[in-house]
C-alpha cells in the first residue's frame, strides 16, 4: 500500500474517512446528527468532489452541473420504476446515462472555454430544465415529479417474486435503506469517490488537467491534444454528479426538475468555492458547511431569538432579534449571499485557504518559514 | 398569413425591446470595464422594485369616517384618499395613475447611485482577478441584492397596474391601412418598445455625440493609450457603470406592468440576457440591440401552435439552441469584432 499512495495520501484519505464515519458522533452535539441531513452531506460532498475534479482541476467553470445531477436523479427512479428497486443497479446506470449525457454536451461546450463555456453549460442546462419541465412531461412528469406508485412494472423484481407491502422504497439486497443504514451506504459512496478523486490528482492524467489549468495554449504548443483530457475531466464530472443525483433519489425516491435549474448549478459553485476549489477536501467541507447552515438557519424563527438574545436589555433585544432575523429562517440565503462576497472578495482559497493562513501564522510565530498561499488561476 | 406573421413580429418586440436593453447594459459594462457582470439582472430587478416603491408611496392613504354616508353595512362610510390626491387634488390622482411612468424619474438617481456605489466599492477590486472571480463576486451580489428584497417585500409578484389611458390595445392594422381589428397590439406593449427604442438611441447619441462619449470609446478602445494622454479613464467608465445600472433600471421599472415583479425576475432575464449578448457578440454595442431584438421575434415565433406542432417544445429551448449554434460556428458572434474574447 505505501509504494502505492504516499504516506501524506494515505493518511489524508485515512483521516477523511474516519471523520465521515464517524459523523453520526461527532456531529450530534451540533444538532446535525441525524440521518436525513447526513445523507444530505454524504450526496452534495459527492457532487462537489466532482466538480472540483473539472473546476478546481481542469479550471472550467461549470454553470450547469446540476443537469447532470438531475438526470442522474431520473434515470434512478426510472430504474426503480422498471428495473427493480434495489439501489446498485440504479446508481450504475444513472452514473452510465449521465456520463453520456456530460459527454455529448462536453463534445460541444468545450469547443470554447473561458467565460463562453460557462454560458455554454448555463444554456444546456436551461435547455434540459425547460424541456424537462415542458415536452418531456412523458419521462419526468412536469412539475409533479417523477415518484414510485405500486403499479409500477419493476421487471425483475416479478422475475425475482419479491413483493412490496405499501409505498414502495429503495432497497440494498432487499435491506431497506432509510435512516443510518441510508447515511453508511452514501457514505460509502463519498469515501470511493474520495479516494478516486485523490487518485486522479495525484495521477499523470490529473498533471494533465493541472497544465491545462494553468496553461492551455502552452500545452498545446508542446504538442498535446489538450481536449481529450479535458472532456474526460467534464465527463467524469459528470458522473459523479449522476451518482449524487441518483443518491438523492436512494433516499427520496421523488425526481423534480427544480434539481436542474441553474440555481442549483449555482449552489455547487457556492460550495465549492466557499470550502476552497483547487483543494480535495475543500469543496467537501464547503457542502457541508452549506447544508448544514441550510438546516440551522432556516429552522431559527423569532422565537428561538428571543431567548438568545434575552440577556440583552428589553429594547435593545427586541431591535437585535428583529435585525437577526432577518438573516435566519427564509432569509439564510442573504447570509449565504453576504459570506460568500466576503469569501470571493478577502480568501478566494475559501476555507481551506483560511485554514492554511492560520496554520502559516504560527508557522511564523514559531520561527518556521510561512508557505506562500497559492491563488487559482482558471483557464481563460 | 401575412396578418398572423405581423403579430408574431409584434409580439417580440416587446420582450426583444427588454432582453436589448438588459443586453445593452451588460455590454457596456463589459466594453468599458472588461467586467462580466452577473449582478445585472439584479439591477434590472432593482429597477422594477423601485417601481414597486414609489407606488408605495403614492398610494399611502388616509383614512377618514365619514358620517354623513353609510356603507352598505349601516357604519359610517370610510373614506380612502391617497396622501398625494389630499394633497395635490387632481394632479395627485394623475401621480397615483402615472406611478410607473412617474418612478422613472425616481429610479434614474437612484440606479445611477446603486451603480457607482458598486463599481466603486466593489467591483473595482476586481480588474485585475481572473473572469471566473468576476462571476462569482457579482453572483453573490445578485444573490444579497435578491434576498434583500424578498425579505422586504416578500416572496409573492406585486403586480402593478399600468395608467388607466393605456390600458387599451392599438389597433395597429388600421393605422397601416389593413383591415380593422385584426391585428391589435396592447398599448403598453408598444410604448415600452418606443421606450426602448429611445433609451438606446439616447446611449447611442450619448457615446457618439459627446465629448464624454467620445473619450469612453477611445478608453474601450484603447484605455492605457487614452489614461497615457492624462484623462481619468477610469472615472469615466465608473460613470459609464452607473449609466448601464440605469439602463437596466428603467428597463426593470417599465417592464412591471407587463409582469408582474418578484425578487428572482432579474435572474430570470439574466440568463436569457447572457445568451443575448453571446449572440450578439462581446461588446458590440450595436450587436448586443440586434440580438436582443432577434431572439425576441424568433421567441414569439417558436410560441406559434404551428411551429410548436411540428417541433414540440421549440419555445422553451429557442434562444439556448440559436446560442448553442452561434457559439460553436461563430464565436465572437453576430457584429463581434475579430480577437475579443475569441478563444
Amino acid at each position: 500500500m505505501t509504494n502505492y499512495m504516499s504516506r501524506k495520501d494515505l493518511t489524508l484519505f485515512l483521516g477523511f474517512s474516519a471523520v465521515v464515519l464517524l459523523m453520526p458522533l461527532w456531529l450530534a452535539p451540533f444538532g446535525a446528527g441525524y440521518p436525513d441531513l447526513l445523507q444530505r452531506f454524504m450526496i452534495y460532498g459527492i457532487m462537489a468532489v466532482g466538480f472540483n475534479i473539472l473546476f478546481g482541476l481542469t479550471g472550467y467553470l461549470s454553470f450547469g452541473h446540476a443537469a447532470f445531477f438531475g438526470v442522474g436523479s431520473y434515470t434512478a427512479v426510472w430504474s426503480f420504476k422498471l428495473l427493480t428497486l434495489d439501489a446498485i443497479p440504479a446508481l450504475i446506470f444513472a452514473a452510465i446515462v449521465s456520463g453520456l449525457f456530460a459527454l455529448v454536451i462536453g463534445f460541444l461546450c468545450l469547443r470554447r472555454s473561458g467565460i463562453y463555456f460557462s454560458i455554454l453549460t448555463l444554456a444546456f442546462a436551461q435547455m434540459s430544465y425547460n424541456l424537462a419541465y415542458s415536452v418531456l412531461t412523458p419521462i419526468t412528469n412536469g412539475e409533479t415529479g417523477l415518484q414510485l406508485t405500486l403499479s409500477d412494472p419493476r421487471v425483475l423484481d416479478q422475475v425475482t417474486g419479491q413483493t412490496f407491502v405499501g409505498q414502495p422504497v429503495p432497497t440494498l439486497l432487499g435491506q431497506q435503506l432509510g435512516g443510518f443504514t441510508g447515511f453508511y451506504f452514501c457514505a460509502f459512496f463519498l469515501i470511493a469517490a474520495f479516494f478516486f478523486a485523490q487518485r486522479i490528482a495525484g495521477s499523470p492524467f490529473g498533471m494533465m488537467l493541472r497544465s491545462i489549468k494553468s496553461n492551455q495554449t502552452r500545452m498545446q504548443f508542446t504538442g498535446f491534444n489538450t481536449r481529450p483530457y479535458a472532456l474526460s475531466a467534464f465527463v467524469i464530472s459528470g458522473m459523479y454528479a449522476g451518482l449524487a443525483g441518483a443518491l438523492l433519489a436512494v433516499t427520496d425516491p421523488l425526481a423534480g426538475a427544480e434539481r436542474m435549474q441553474w440555481t442549483a448549478s449555482g449552489e455547487i459553485v457556492l460550495m465549492t468555492i466557499l470550502g476552497g476549489v483547487g483543494t480535495l477536501v475543500g469543496p467537501v467541507i464547503g457542502a457541508w458547511v452549506i447544508k448544514y447552515f441550510e438546516n440551522i438557519l432556516s429552522a431559527l424563527n423569532d422565537n428561538i431569538l428571543a431567548r438568545f438574545w434575552s440577556f440583552l436589555p428589553d429594547g435593545v433585544a427586541d431591535v437585535v432579534v428583529k435585525v437577526t432575523s432577518k438573516f435566519v429562517g427564509d432569509g439564510w440565503h442573504l447570509t449565504l449571499g453576504l459570506v460568500f462576497v466576503i469569501i470571493v472578495i478577502f480568501l478566494p482559497g475559501g476555507i481551506m485557504e483560511g485554514v492554511r493562513r492560520i496554520g502559516a501564522a504560527f508557522n511564523r510565530r514559531r520561527g518556521g518559514t510561512p508557505d506562500r498561499a497559492t491563488q487559482t488561476q482558471p483557464a481563460e | 398569413m401575412f396578418e398572423v406573421i405581423f403579430l408574431q413580429f409584434l409580439n417580440g418586440l416587446d420582450k426583444g425591446a427588454a432582453y436589448a436593453l438588459i443586453a445593452l447594459g451588460l455590454t457596456l459594462v463589459f466594453g468599458t470595464l472588461g467586467v462580466v457582470n452577473f449582478a445585472h439582472g439584479a439591477l434590472f430587478m432593482l429597477g422594477a422594485f423601485t417601481a414597486v416603491t414609489v407606488r408605495l408611496f403614492l398610494t399611502m392613504e388616509t383614512v377618514t369616517i365619514d358620517p354623513t354616508q353609510l356603507s352598505p353595512w349601516g357604519q359610517p362610510l370610510e373614506v380612502r384618499e391617497p396622501l398625494v390626491q389630499a394633497w395635490l387634488g387632481d394632479f395627485g390622482g394623475v401621480l397615483v395613475n402615472y406611478s410607473v411612468p412617474v418612478s422613472i424619474l425616481i429610479a434614474i438617481p437612484i440606479m445611477l447611485l446603486i451603480g457607482i456605489a458598486l463599481e466603486r466599492g466593489i467591483i473595482k477590486h476586481f480588474y485585475k482577478r481572473p473572469h471566473a472571480d468576476q462571476i462569482l463576486v457579482t453572483f453573490g451580489l445578485a444573490i444579497v441584492a435578491q434576498e434583500v428584497i424578498k425579505s422586504i417585500y416578500g416572496p409573492n409578484p406585486i403586480p402593478q397596474p399600468m395608467p388607466t389611458d393605456l390600458r387599451g390595445a392599438a389597433d395597429i392594422g388600421a393605422w397601416l391601412g389593413m383591415q380593422a381589428n385584426i391585428i391589435t397590439y396592447p398599448i403598453w406593449r408598444l410604448i415600452y418598445f418606443l421606450f426602448a427604442g429611445i433609451v438606446i438611441g439616447a446611449v447611442f447619441a450619448f457615446l457618439q455625440f459627446t465629448t464624454f462619449g467620445m473619450v469612453v470609446r477611445a478608453g474601450m478602445a484603447d484605455r492605457e493609450t487614452v489614461s497615457i494622454l492624462g484623462i481619468n479613464i477610469d472615472r469615466r467608465f465608473t460613470i459609464m457603470f452607473g449609466l448601464a445600472a440605469v439602463v437596466a433600471g428603467l428597463a426593470g421599472v417599465m417592464y412591471t406592468p407587463l409582469l408582474p415583479p418578484n425578487y428572482h425576475i432579474g435572474m430570470d432575464f439574466l440568463v436569457l440576457s447572457f445568451v443575448v449578448v453571446v449572440v450578439g457578440g462581446m461588446g458590440s454595442l450595436p450587436g448586443a440591440v440586434l440580438a436582443g431584438f432577434l431572439l425576441g421575434i424568433l421567441q414569439s415565433f417558436a410560441s406559434m401552435n404551428q411551429v410548436k406542432a411540428i417541433i414540440p417544445g421549440i419555445d422553451q429551448i429557442i434562444i439556448y439552441l440559436v446560442a448553442v449554434v452561434i457559439l460553436l460556428v461563430r464565436p465572437r458572434g453576430l457584429m463581434g469584432r475579430r480577437g475579443v474574447m475569441e478563444s
